[in-house]
């Protein structure tokens, strides 16, 4: 038994120029086209063609990026936007938590509000005044119910609102992302909840960009992306994928803004003049007379490959090609990495590990190992140099370079140092990713 | 027409939500204010004032329908006055309903059709507190009741379908040419002076100009006020003929409202 399918179903928005958004009523009337400038001149598909089916008692997570459809899909389910075309069926009485409090009127009273708001989700009046108490104590506003909501939190508005919605006690539950409010002693209570009616074999649609409850309470999960489904089944391994195209999509993005970072001068003559112009009044500076000149950077994973997103637990290998313009006998390369709070992680140079140089001439390379990157998430920049052993700089760049660290993995702190955890037999912990079935 | 009568039927499930959202209205438009539903009589009561010190005891009205009485004048305004402010008020917010409920539309499962009726129908709420006003007034001055006060349900009738077909139209059409608010304003403005209230249909300079006339007589809202001024300030039957017409008018503008709206419903989750 199925408590939703969707067949084919397409979901298209019409899309109006900014011309439209400027159109009055009186200009339509002049230009005569008041009927033409009602319709659209864009079409935007938000669902192609989604077939989807959610058995009965399932909880079913939705997860994708922003704009892939996820919303529209929860409205098509809800019955707030129309399909296109396709075909709906939804089995059961239906809440849906998509906007918590939506249509609350800030002057009246609270109790007023939950009534109507109650009837508008669908109980009846004999309903709410059965389950009053019970919402007011569950949104933990027994003090203040009496009181216009305008006086409200927004907390106590979110809770008030999440109250009514799940007191409805539907067949199928929707819930769009709205747990992302609540404070740390709310959300709990919130979860407790939407086990309770897992457990009451309930029909739950939930959309969600907290990956890590999505993975912790549902059965199944969608990845969504661009209107369509990218991808169904067990929710480990549909989010370990999800993951990977977000990690892919951010080498993208990365690889798009370095080409907008001043790149390393090509040309290679020395700039004229005693000192060359500091690129700008960014942090990303270079500086020195390039005696020795460092013409590119390359950051690869340990196995090669040219990378700007890591993972923790990898190697880097920082690549620099190098050139000198006449033989020279005192140099040394250097490499630090800092990250975004400009905190430096860790920094080292070839004179500090005692290497002595012997001479440089004409173009080489220079490569740096890093066997386990050993950082935690987040954005990180490079300063690069080459410079004489009493600290003339040839040629120095500093927060060039930048990379990502990005892992589903969640320790905090500056660094990631190795480390694992035992236990003795007396303390005993669930191994992690296991679906806890309620 | 078949969907309207569906629409229409499927409204009744939502009558409770529809009482609801009525008293919400009612008790925030005065929530905070000293005086209350108060209002919904004195502003009546202040323009009718104000129209009375002007029109009867300034210019002194000279329209033998008043006996040459700026308090029967005073009158006659009233029973003009209270039905357009209901008339007016309500197509101005009507406008707005959709935009200032837009959260509802876009966020709960939800007939938008509910909220032009909200609005149409607390603004006759507030119309029917003013009435036992105006009925103590008209006892009061001397003009006695009769019979054909009983008739004043036909003509309420009539211009709650027509306001209710001509807010369909407002509203929905507001939601793509937001210019429209400013428009009406100037059109009630408009409408209110093409319409017999602070003068009398037949006034001797009315009848001496067929233009004017004609304008007067093709203006629905005209028949209406007549209504109005039959059956509480004559106290003589109804014209049923033309009031009967307007009702065709009304119900005919009344589908076409709700067609237009029914029409551009679903642009409404995006475009509010």
């Amino acid at each position: 038994m199925h408590a939703i399918e969707l067949d084919r179903v397409t979901r298209v928005y019409q899309k109006y120029s900014a011309r439209h958004r400027f159109q009055t009523f009186k200009s339509a009337l002049v230009k005569g086209d008041l009927f033409r400038s009602l319709r659209p001149d864009e079409l935007v598909v938000a669902l192609d063609k989604v077939s989807l089916h959610v058995e009965k008692g399932m909880t079913f997570g939705v997860i994708g990026e922003n704009g892939s459809g996820k919303s529209t899909l929860l409205k098509i389910i809800s019955g707030i936007a129309k399909p296109t075309s396709g075909r709906l069926k939804v089995n059961g009485k239906i809440s849906a938590l998509i906007e918590l409090g939506a249509g609350f009127h800030p002057e009246i009273s609270g109790r007023e509000n939950v009534f109507i708001n109650g009837i508008m989700l669908g109980l009846s009046k004999k309903e709410i005044s059965q389950k009053f108490d019970e919402i007011v104590r569950f949104a933990e506003l027994e003090q203040f119910i009496d009181a216009p909501v305008k006086t409200y939190s927004s907390g106590m508005y979110m809770r008030l609102g999440f109250s009514i919605a799940i007191n409805v006690n539907p067949e199928v539950l929707l819930i769009d992302e709205v747990l992302a409010v609540g404070d740390a002693a709310f959300v709990p209570k919130c979860l407790d909840r939407i086990d309770d009616f897992r457990r009451r074999k309930k029909t739950i649609l939930f959309v969600s960009h907290d990956l890590t409850t999505v993975t912790k309470i549902c059965d199944r999960v969608a990845w969504m992306k661009g209107g369509k489904i990218q991808m169904l089944g067990e929710p480990k391994r549909v989010v370990d994928a999800y993951l990977q195209d977000v990690v892919i999509k951010q080498e993208e993005d990365f690889q798009e803004r370095k080409d907008q970072i001043p790149a390393p001068a090509v040309e290679s003559s020395p700039p004229p003049g005693p000192e060359p112009a500091v690129e700008d009044e960014k942090r990303e500076q270079r500086w020195g007379k390039r005696e020795i000149e460092i013409r590119k950077v390359t950051l690869r994973t340990a196995r090669g490959e040219e990378k700007h997103v890591f993972h923790p637990e990898e190697g880097m290998v920082i690549e620099m090609d190098v050139a000198a313009l006449d033989p020279l006998k005192d140099f040394v390369f250097g490499i630090g990495i800092f990250n975004s709070q400009g905190i430096s992680c860790y920094g080292t140079n070839t004179d500090l590990e005692d290497l002595e140089p012997v001479s440089i001439s004409g173009e080489g390379k220079v490569t740096c190992r890093i066997e386990r990157l050993g950082l935690i998430n987040g954005t990180y920049y490079l300063d690069l140099a080459v410079h004489k052993r009493d600290g003339y700089p040839y040629d120095y760049h500093r927060n060039l370079y930048s990379f990502l660290v990005s892992s589903t993995l969640r320790d905090v702190g500056v660094v990631r140092l190795s480390h694992s955890w035992t236990f003795t037999p007396q303390i005993k912990f669930k191994r992690p990713g296991k679906l806890d079935k309620g | 027409m078949v969907r309207l009568i569906n629409n229409l039927k499927e409204l009744y499930r939502f009558r409770v939500l529809i009482q609801n959202l009525i008293s919400r209205e009612l008790k925030a438009r005065y929530r905070g204010t000293v005086l209350g539903f108060l209002w919904s009589f004195f502003n009546p009561l202040l323009l009718m004032s104000v129209y009375t010190i002007v029109f009867g005891f300034i210019l002194k009205p000279k329209d033998p329908a008043f006996d040459g009485s700026p308090w029967f004048y005073a009158l006659f305004l009233f029973c003009g006055i209270l039905p357009w402010v209901w008339f007016s008020s309500s197509s101005i917010e009507s406008a707005n309903t959709l935009m200032i409920n837009g959260n509802l539309i876009k966020k709960i499962l939800f007939p938008a059709e509910i909220l032009p009726i909200v609005t149409l129908t607390s603004n006759f709420i507030h119309f029917s507190f003013g009435l036992p006003i105006l009925l103590l007034f008209l006892f009061v001055f001397g003009k006695t009741l009769t019979l054909y006060a009983l008739l004043l349900p036909v003509v309420i009738l009539v211009q709650y379908v027509f306001s209710l077909g001509f807010g369909f139209l407002i509203s929905a059409l507001t939601v793509h040419f937001r210019d429209i608010k400013d428009i009406l304003g100037n059109l009630l403005t408009f409408w209110f002076f093409t319409t017999p209230i602070v003068y009398s249909l037949n006034s001797p300079p009315i009848e001496e100009h067929p233009a004017i006339k004609a304008i007067l007589i093709l203006n629905p809202m005209t028949h209406i006020m007549e209504g109005y001024h039959d059956c509480l300030f004559y106290g003589r039957a109804l014209h049923w003929s033309s009031l009967g017409l307007v009702f065709l008018v009304s119900l005919l503008l009344f589908y076409i409202g709700y067609a237009v709206f029914d029409r551009l419903r679903d642009s409404f989750p995006e475009e509010v």
